[in-house]
């Protein structure tokens, strides 16, 4: 039943990430909050579900967006288990697993996304890409994660009280 | 009897002397004493009556600070509340202006039916540049339907559901436009930039083209209508090596701004993809 929050929380995330995020770029690179929310939210030690969100905020991006179904699907996937993996290997340095995971799964992401662009004949060039689109985006994100891990963090005392663990 | 006579005297000298007094007066020559004793009255007059008031504010301040604390709550509620009308007037006034211009050009365009829509968002990937509108199948809006506003042209409808479509713009790196130079006589193929320009390719060598020329629509390949202005030509890139030369293109719509679209609904596009060849 707890996995019912992610429903608003997500719907709300797209839309503040398709009517305002999206519009505050920088060259042409802007922030990815749906991807800040699954980082932030999987890398707390009390959630139980971050596989669930990662699926609902995939088929949920991949519906509004026009790229091929199947990126944001998978992007968030692999962004989620890299969450969980880091969770695992690093013991009480949150911050640094959330700048490690922000920055290697919004390369992914973009990397994914160029992938597919190239296939379906898209005329995209690997310079500008990340001249233009992933640095700046990864710049957008790596400063929003604070933010957005805090948010999560309090979601998911509220959610997962204390007292329930263990 | 003397008495009375004294006394008679007396009234008669004090009439004389206020007589006097008020003739001197009326004639002005009282004029400096008159005035000081003006002086002095309105001086006592303004002592007592500042101290009056301090003293009164003394004992009624309190009461009034209260009541001008309400005052200025209620005032100042009253201002949020004037200026939060004030920005939602001048938002109606700018819609109202950017919907006046889309009939002003559905007007002076009659041969096509026009639905304005309003731009709810854009795409979530910077890769891509769509936007989404408000209105969808249940509003009469198709795939592949042209989108304008009244400068010229946006994109075209890429996806519908019910009561939303989303637009690719011209500018995305897989759209295409089939275009002609106005000055030229050439015609053309205009593709989007992942920098957000637009590029002018497959032009001949041979061509002359100048910065500033207007590029329109040319209707080849039934997407789009013809006539529809899209830009002007920014800046020329030709190399001896090359077959074609190219383009950069300044389209005449700021894709940053849009607001109010208007999608062509009549206008049915032509897919000849089953007619091109493939190598």
């Amino acid at each position: 039943m707890k996995n019912i929050i992610a429903f608003p929380v997500l719907a709300l995330a797209l839309m503040i990430q398709t009517s305002l995020v999206s519009r505050i770029t920088l060259l042409s690179g802007a922030a990815d909050l749906i991807l800040l929310i699954l980082v932030a939210w999987s890398l707390q030690e009390q959630v139980q579900s971050s596989i669930h969100w990662a699926v609902l905020a995939g088929l949920m991006t991949a519906f509004v967006s026009g790229l091929p179904p199947y990126v944001y699907p998978l992007g968030y996937l692999l962004t989620v288990m890299l969450s969980r993996y880091v969770l695992k290997q690093t013991w009480q340095n949150p911050i640094l697993a959330l700048f490690s995971v922000v920055f290697f799964s919004t390369i992914m992401i973009q990397l994914l996304t160029y992938l597919s662009l190239v296939l379906i004949g898209s005329k995209t060039t690997i310079g500008d890409t990340l001249a233009l689109i992933t640095l700046p985006s990864l710049l957008l994100n790596l400063l929003l994660a604070l933010p957005v891990h805090s948010f999560m963090g309090d979601l998911a005392l509220w959610v997962y009280p204390l007292e329930d663990l263990g | 009897m003397k008495n009375l006579h004294s006394r008679n005297f007396q009234i008669t000298l004090l009439f004389l002397v206020i007589i006097g007094i008020l003739a001197l007066a009326l004639s002005g020559s009282l004029s400096f004493v008159s005035g000081n004793f003006n002086n002095f009255l309105v001086s006592s007059q303004s002592w007592i009556y500042t101290r009056f008031v301090v003293i009164q504010e003394f004992f009624t301040v309190p009461r009034d600070v209260l009541a001008l604390r309400q005052r200025n709550a209620e005032l100042e509620s009253e201002l949020s509340r004037l200026q939060a009308q004030v920005v939602q007037l001048q938002n109606s006034v700018s819609q109202a202006d950017a919907l006046a211009a889309l009939v002003n050009f559905s007007r002076s365009n009659p041969e096509n039916s026009y639905t304005a829509a309003t731009v709810i968002g854009r795409d979530p990937s910077p890769f891509l540049r769509y936007i989404i509108i408000d209105k969808g199948s249940n509003n009469g809006l198709r795939r592949g339907m042209p989108v304008v506003t009244e400068q010229g042209l946006v994109g075209r409808v890429d996806a519908v559901i019910s009561s939303a479509s989303r637009v690719q713009l011209v500018s995305d790196t897989s759209s295409s436009v089939n275009v002609r130079l106005e000055k030229a006589k050439q015609e053309a193929i205009l593709t989007g930039n992942i920098s957000g320009d637009l590029v002018l390719d497959l032009l001949p060598q041979n061509v002359t083209i100048e910065p500033g020329d207007l590029v329109l629509t040319s209707g080849l390949s039934g997407g789009f209508p013809a006539n529809l202005i899209v830009g002007q030509i920014l800046s020329i890139r030709k190399r001896d090596s090359d077959l074609f030369q190219q383009a950069i293109v300044q389209p005449v719509v700021d894709f940053s701004k849009l607001k109010i679209v208007l999608i062509i609904t009549d206008f049915q596009p032509v897919d000849i993809s089953p007619l091109v060849p493939t190598p």
